[in-house]
């Protein structure tokens, strides 16, 4: 085939116009880009989620009372566990502590010698990290308190509290 | 769309922003004034926490500008990526930096606020790991610019890291709802009414808009910085700094 | 207004201060740099520009 007409008009356009009478070429470097960029976020984005998925165990931040009796904590090493101080519970002799963590379905005995959080309290969410005694009773060698994301003054959760509502709202908050 | 046309012109662009950032920075000291008179005196102190919840009214919005920044900067690189638009790229490198200097005050007021209430200045939970790498994407972003000489390239390469890196914003918005954290759950930013009095959550909204205004000031400021330098050789760029002496 | 206790903070003055001071820090680096900077790129730009003048003279 000789060359013909077409030919020579393809021949007339310089290989990489990047210029915006060629709307043609421009088009599929441009759409080239959109696509890469596409396949980029959306193969990081499932990457992401696969290992998330995958390393979930170890993201856990501290497992539920419930989920330790389920045995579902590492038994021979340092976990945290998480939940409610319960009502009554705490007893202290000098720097050492013991009290019951609660998820309201199930109750843990925990022990701690040290400094305690400012905001360690009855009714209190909190996480503590050590690892479980052969009794059963959870030895503590750290207490962080979790605080609920309700701010408020302090009037204002004094005539709050005469309510039971608040009682309950307050607990559901914190054990979240 | 004609006013969107002329104003992503680097020659557009510059006057207008010049024009618009002393009213931006008048914004943002009256706003900055009145929330920290707001959140520092007149707002009555916690039930639990006492005084030191104060230290949220720069925690809660440096990190929610963190989050923004980043949104602004992942957008601007896609549409100088894909459509090749000078202007989104000085938007996307300009933001970095301000980007980055939001996540490291939320990271840093954030750990002085957690010592005092939960009795530690840092644990690896999923929100504040996630933050953390948030912050080193702003900084490997930056990095990977100043580490290329040619403009264009450098704004390629970065774009990709940008758009990229998006994926870390839902899994730092949602991580205190996936997964157990220490951090607690939004009180704002979620479906259903704050948890946060009226009163407190006046001052957080006043000082939440100043630091909006505050980045889109100096965003401008460094925009125009951008600007002047990569089209130093053409002659408006001559004729401003000619006209200035 | 009592002074004395606005600046205690209720016992967290060291914790509220020290998140107060930092963040105003940063803000205030974040306006000195670029402004700096513009000042910077001005006079590169005139002093080549005069080169260049001088140079066609």
């Amino acid at each position: 085939m000789g060359p013909g007409p077409r030919d020579s008009m393809r021949r007339a356009i310089p290989f990489r116009c990047m210029h915006r009478d060629c709307p043609r070429t421009t088009m599929k470097a441009r759409t080239k880009r959109m696509i890469l960029a596409l396949v980029a976020v959306g193969g990081v984005a499932v990457g992401t989620t696969l290992i998330l998925r995958a390393f979930k165990n170890n993201l856990v931040f501290y497992y539920t009372p419930t989920q330790v009796a389920e045995g579902k904590a590492p038994r021979h090493s340092v976990y945290r566990i998480g939940g409610l101080v319960e009502k009554g519970t705490i007893k202290r002799d000098g720097l050492k502590t013991s009290f019951t963590v609660t998820d309201l379905k199930t109750a843990m005995r925990v022990h701690y010698t040290g400094i305690l959080p400012d905001l360690f309290r009855a009714g209190q969410g909190i996480v503590v990290e050590g690892r479980a005694g052969p009794t059963g009773i959870f030895m503590a060698k750290q207490v962080l308190a979790k605080h609920s994301a309700t701010y408020m003054p302090p009037e204002v959760a004094a005539s709050l509290k005469k309510h039971a509502e608040f009682a309950k709202q307050a607990q559901l908050a914190q054990s979240r | 769309m004609n006013f969107f046309h002329k104003y992503s012109s680097p020659k557009h662009f510059y006057p207008l922003a010049g024009r618009l950032i002393p009213w931006f920075g008048a914004i943002t000291a009256v706003l900055m004034m009145v929330g920290l008179y707001w959140g520092l005196v007149i707002a009555p102190p916690d039930y639990q926490q006492g005084d030191s919840y104060r230290i949220m009214f720069v925690h809660v919005p440096s990190a929610w500008m963190s989050l923004f920044v980043y949104v602004v900067m992942a957008v601007g690189a896609a549409i100088s990526f894909i459509w090749n638009i000078k202007l989104a790229d000085v938007l996307a490198a300009s933001s970095a930096p301000l980007g980055a200097s939001f996540t490291l005050i939320a990271l840093v007021t954030g750990s002085l606020w957690g010592k005092p209430m939960w009795g530690t200045w840092w644990v690896w939970d999923a929100r504040l790991t996630s933050e953390l790498i948030l912050f080193f994407l702003y900084v490997g972003y930056m990095a990977l610019r100043a580490s290329i000489d040619d403009p264009r390239r450098a704004g390629q390469s970065s774009a990709i890291l940008a758009m990229v890196g998006i994926v870390n914003i839902p899994i730092i918005h949602f991580s205190v709802d996936w997964w157990h954290t220490l951090h607690q759950p939004a009180s704002v930013m979620k479906l259903g009414a704050p948890t946060i009095y009226i009163t407190m959550l006046i001052p957080l909204i006043i000082m939440a808009i100043a630091f909006q205004m505050f980045y889109f000031t100096v965003l401008l400021v460094r925009m125009r910085n951008e600007i002047l330098e990569r089209e130093k050789h053409t002659g408006w760029v001559a004729d401003i700094v000619d006209g200035r002496g | 207004m009592n002074w004395s206790r606005f600046f205690a903070m209720g016992g967290f003055a060291v914790y509220v201060w020290s998140a107060y001071g930092f963040a105003a820090v940063v803000l205030t680096l974040n306006v000195v740099i670029p402004l700096r900077q513009r000042k910077t790129i001005l006079k590169r730009i005139s002093r080549f520009l005069r080169f260049d003048q001088g140079d066609q003279s």
